[in-house]
């Protein structure tokens, strides 16, 4: 007997899945990875080479442009990658009604967090 | 009937409790709990930026925390994990190319994970503590 396909020609068509986002995750999960590999290596060699520096000497290296730059990009590449391993932590281990609370709260809070944490970076850079 | 047969608790698998670990299994979710360790430091990171653009006396707290005995124990723990991360990813994403899923390359993989995020949490701190002299 001929298997006989589950899914309509259409959703064939446009390959994304029951849950509508295709690969979405699994990608960016992998891109971010690959951005965060040079960028955590950076940050590590950074605070390797500040230990014990005092605030002002600090401030100027942060403020000058190519650690601005590695520092934001650092933010956005780390909280996506965040946000898209907790889901599936949490995917994994809350099954009662507090899933969805959990999840949404795990998004917004990784949202919030890359904010505050660029611009605290960007007033750092322009001496707010 | 069915009801009732849902009612009785069913065995889960992989049965945890008898399962003898293996450098597989526990790198797995090593990689997963480092992965929230990590998510908890990147929370850290921001407060210490926050700290930063706030002024000398905000930074200076955050510093005196960071620096304390606790502070010093937390980030050595941090900076294992980081580590441990960042060699598990890099060993995901060769699995990614369909390569290196050998149960010997697995574990030469695995084990190479452990010893460079040793070397390099260890080489972190030593170049660390001799830059600060």
């Amino acid at each position: 007997m001929d298997r006989l396909p589950t899914r309509s020609p259409l959703a064939r068509a446009i390959g994304l899945g029951s849950a509508k986002e295709g690969v979405e995750h699994w990608w960016v999960e992998r891109v971010s990875a690959v951005a965060l590999v040079p960028l955590t290596l950076w940050f590590v060699a950074s605070i390797i080479g500040h230990t014990y520096s005092d605030y002002a000497t600090f401030i100027v290296w942060l403020g000058t442009p190519i650690n601005t730059i590695l520092m934001i990009l650092l933010q956005v590449a780390l909280f996506r990658h965040t946000a898209l391993g907790l889901q599936v932590v949490i995917e994994d281990y809350v099954h009662s009604g507090a899933k969805f609370a959990v999840l949404v709260t795990m998004r917004l809070g990784c949202f919030s967090l890359a904010i505050a944490g660029i611009i605290a970076t960007l007033r750092i850079a322009f001496g707010g | 009937m069915s009801s009732l047969r849902a009612k009785r608790p069913r065995p889960l698998s992989p049965n945890i409790q008898i399962y003898r670990p293996q450098l597989t299994s526990v790198l797995s979710i090593v990689n997963r709990i480092t992965g929230v360790v990590l998510s908890a430091s990147a929370v850290v990171l921001v407060v210490w930026l926050i700290a930063a653009a706030s002024g000398p006396e905000a930074y200076a707290a955050a510093q005196g925390a960071i620096t304390s005995w606790i502070g010093e124990s937390v980030l050595f723990g941090c900076t294992f994990a980081l580590f441990l991360h960042l060699c598990g990813g890099i060993r995901h994403l060769v699995w990614d190319t369909v390569h290196g899923f050998e149960l010997g390359s697995i574990y030469a993989s695995g084990w190479a994970v452990v010893a460079a995020s040793l070397v390099l949490t260890v080489a972190a701190w030593a170049l660390s503590l001799a830059l600060a002299g």
